[in-house]
């Protein structure tokens, strides 16, 4: 969203540049040049008050409603039986002494081990196979890869659910058929599998889109001065693809650890299939059992904040590792 | 509508995220309009309720009384209307008539959003039972709101398998247990019913009947909490006991797989409430003319108690600038005639003013054809139902209920439901303790 003004005010600094001898700038009026000067403002005010509307300002407020908290007096009813008062950081001492809240961060982290290896993988095998020459009716398979993408993620979810459970799912019913064992898919480490299918199953399709994409920007000479020097595809496909959409490669990675940390409709969904999951499965589902069961703005304001500092400092660590990875390559 | 409370508040519940985008925007329609009034004009109201077809009760109101305009506004149901509602308040902009779930009066009432209405309903008293006002005035002399709809615990069973295997329909919980062996002996591959640990509101129904109390109020102006009380543990134990014998089924209730198991016949009994009827059309389609209503089971022979699972009242609110109005038709919906026979036609509700209990509309459910006298049944044992005492936090005991429950159903061992009944206790406790009520434990 930021990006296009900014290059509009880019392209305005260029002018005085451009027209470098001095005599052109004294007979220029001065007037036009203000104007000039006040438009990428003009330009930037929607997208600035938008931004203070709906980010800014309820960011501001969540954090403003953490410091706070609600303190009862004698029985509690009636009027005046409440009062919002100032908890300082208390609400944040709250959230880190939370083994409850502590565990939820564990489980989604375990559960990003799994399914972000998992779907890149597939999204970058995927997207090279697609890519080859010889990939036969490639449309149609990539709209096929592409297409549990466009299932909302809910419907995915509670598909999926009908599918685990042992009494109704036909995947079930083959396997009384041969005799074979029957694991439970909502015990234990098998949960985590279980919300990792259903991730990868509608992510992998985006994934692959934009590392497909990157790669169908590669110029073709590049694979035709390779292939002279007798580069195989694989050789093509480990040395040169990769590399080149190394890129892309990282903003899905971020795009899925964020996804990881708020893992939500998942275990939402399957939640009332079975008794082996907390309501506080997954940070957000703690943040939601708080704020929208519990009414508890205020802890619930503090756990997001909480949650949001995490993701930030994780992309931000993660970006200065991939930076510096990258920049040792080229040198 | 208990029962399509229960499924919208699953259905919505996942749909979580975006309520916090919506909380803001529907809050601020939703309010009570100050201009009209004062100007001569129809006094306007709003009245916020999730029970389907709402509005056509509303409108026989209406066409009778001019001067007095309802309209309601659909919301999601459960824990999400509280939150809603609150919400509102805050802003100043709560609905005039509010439709509250029984457990949800003391957390309302604790956030000032419902206002004492005794000057306008006290009346109404001796339209309901006891057990059923006691809930609406919280123990005290104000009145919070007219009690809508009830949800009396029963016993239902599948009338032809019980035939077939020779089974007896269980008067005590004693007998229960034992119907409960015999039924695992003679299908092997079913089980009289299951634990859910999905539902606490079922749970708090049952140690009603035992005669737990999870909160009180003393004279004094201090709360007791009492859920890991005698009552409660007996409860806890006796389920507990026979999941961990493994002559119980433990899966939720609610599932695709619980549907699958009450229409194949694995499952060939349910404990419910008055509202089971409408569950099982839907659940077990095939087993239509195949059930029959029983009494709870009790836990000593020759008693009638019975505990209660949903229900909701109407309340007003302390936004509104015609708190009479809005009580009377509170009053008006639940009392008369006319409205109780539309609620029950068109929302498909178990009234619970008494004299809603009986008459020619209450009509034998068309999946009980077998049973005639369902609704005679059904007012007897409305009659005993035991009062229920909710407290300002139930929702944080639900969710201890949940997750504590859950691992001891999934793990059938008995020793773990009655630690999770007192995990339930504690986090209870200190819950209020850390807001700041006055409270002490039992």
């Amino acid at each position: 969203m930021t990006s296009a003004p900014l290059k509009g005010s880019d392209r305005v600094s260029v002018g005085p540049l451009a027209d470098g001898t001095g005599t052109a700038k004294s007979v220029r009026p001065s007037r036009p040049r203000r104007s000039g000067r006040s438009a990428p403002y003009w330009f930037l005010v929607p997208t600035l008050v938008l931004f203070a509307a709906f980010t800014v300002i309820p960011v501001g407020y969540a954090v403003w409603l953490s410091l706070h908290k609600v303190q009862v007096k004698g029985i509690g009813l009636g009027k005046g039986a409440r009062e919002q008062v100032w908890n300082g950081f208390g609400n944040y001492a709250d959230v880190l002494q939370d083994s409850e809240f502590g565990h939820s961060v564990l489980r989604a982290f375990g559960y990003g081990l799994i399914v972000i290896p998992t779907m890149l993988g597939l999204a970058l095998v995927f997207a090279l196979m697609l890519d080859t020459p010889k990939a036969r009716s490639a449309p149609f398979a990539r709209l096929a890869i592409f297409l549990p993408y466009a299932v909302p993620g809910i419907i995915a979810a509670l598909m999926w659910g009908f599918l685990y459970l042992p009494d109704v799912s036909p995947f079930y019913y083959l396997l009384r058929m041969f005799d074979l064992p029957q694991p439970d898919l909502f015990d234990g480490g098998n949960l985590y599998l279980s919300f990792a299918n259903i991730a990868v199953w509608g992510g992998t399709g985006f994934n692959m889109i934009v590392i497909y994409t990157a790669l169908r920007a590669i110029p073709p000479d590049i694979y035709e001065a390779a292939r002279i020097d007798g580069a195989s595809s694989l050789n093509i496909a480990l040395k040169i693809k990769i590399p080149i959409v190394m890129p892309s490669l990282v903003l899905t990675f971020f795009f899925s650890v964020i996804a990881t940390l708020q893992v939500f409709t998942e275990p939402m969904a399957l939640k009332p299939l079975t008794n082996g999951l907390s309501t506080t499965w997954s940070p957000l589902m703690a943040i939601y059992d708080s704020a929208f069961l519990k009414s508890d703005v205020y802890g619930a304001s503090a756990t997001a904040v909480v949650l949001a500092l995490a993701t930030f400092v994780l992309s931000f660590t993660l970006l200065r590792i991939s930076d510096r990875y990258t920049r040792e390559d080229r040198a | 509508m208990s029962i399509h409370r229960r499924q919208i508040s699953r259905r919505t519940m996942l749909a979580g995220a975006a309520a916090l985008g919506l909380t803001g925007t529907s809050a601020a329609c939703g309010g009570s309009d100050d201009d009209s009034g004062e100007s001569g004009g129809p006094v306007k109201l709003t009245y916020w309720s999730w029970a389907p077809n709402m509005e056509k009760v509303a409108a026989i109101w209406n066409k009778k009384n001019p001067d007095i305009t309802v309209t309601v506004s659909k919301q999601g149901s459960g824990a999400e209307i509280l939150t809603k509602v609150i919400t509102a308040k805050k802003a100043g902009n709560a609905p005039d008539l509010i439709q509250a779930e029984y457990q949800s009066l003391p957390t309302l009432v604790s956030n000032d959003v419902l206002a004492d209405i005794s000057k306008y309903v006290g009346d109404a008293k001796s339209d309901f039972a006891e057990n059923l006002w006691d809930m609406v005035t919280l123990g005290t002399d104000a009145v919070y709101g007219v009690p809508q709809d009830s949800g009396p615990l029963m016993f239902y069973y599948r009338e032809d398998l019980f035939k077939k295997h020779g089974l007896t329909v269980p008067k005590t919980w004693t007998e229960f247990a034992e119907t409960a062996r015999a039924a695992r002996k003679a299908l092997p591959d079913a089980y009289l019913t299951t634990f859910s640990s999905s539902d606490p509101g079922l749970f708090a129904g049952l140690t009603q009947q035992a005669g737990a109390k999870w909160w009180t109020v003393d004279s004094g102006g201090k709360w007791t909490v009492g859920i890991d009380d005698a009552a409660s543990r007996k409860v806890a134990e006796f389920w507990g006991g026979l999941v961990q014998e493994g002559v119980l089924d433990n899966q939720p209730m609610y599932t695709p797989a619980w549907n699958n198991a009450l229409n194949k016949g694995t499952h060939i009994a349910w404990v419910s409430a008055v509202w089971a009827p409408g569950v099982l059309v839907s659940s077990a389609p095939d087993t239509e003319g195949k059930w029959r209503m029983a009494p709870l089971p009790q836990w000593k022979a020759g008693e009638n108690v019975t505990g209660s699972w949903g229900g909701s009242s109407t309340g007003v609110s302390t936004d509104s600038d015609h708190a009479e109005a809005a009580a009377k038709f509170a009053h008006w919906i639940n009392t008369d005639p006319e409205a109780l026979a539309a609620l029950v036609k068109e929302v498909g509700i178990y009234p619970a003013a008494t004299k809603g209990q009986s008459g020619d509309v209450l009509t034998t459910p068309a999946f009980f054809p077998n049973q005639k006298d369902f609704y005679t049944t059904a007012a007897e044992i409305a009659a005993t139902t035991a009062t229920a005492a909710w407290g300002p936090n139930v929702q944080t005991a639900y969710t201890a209920f949940n997750d504590g429950f859950g691992k001891a159903a999934k793990a059938k061992k008995e020793a773990q439901f009655t630690s999770a009944l007192s995990t339930m206790q504690s986090k209870t406790f200190d819950d209020m303790k850390k807001q700041g009520f006055e409270v002490t434990e039992a």
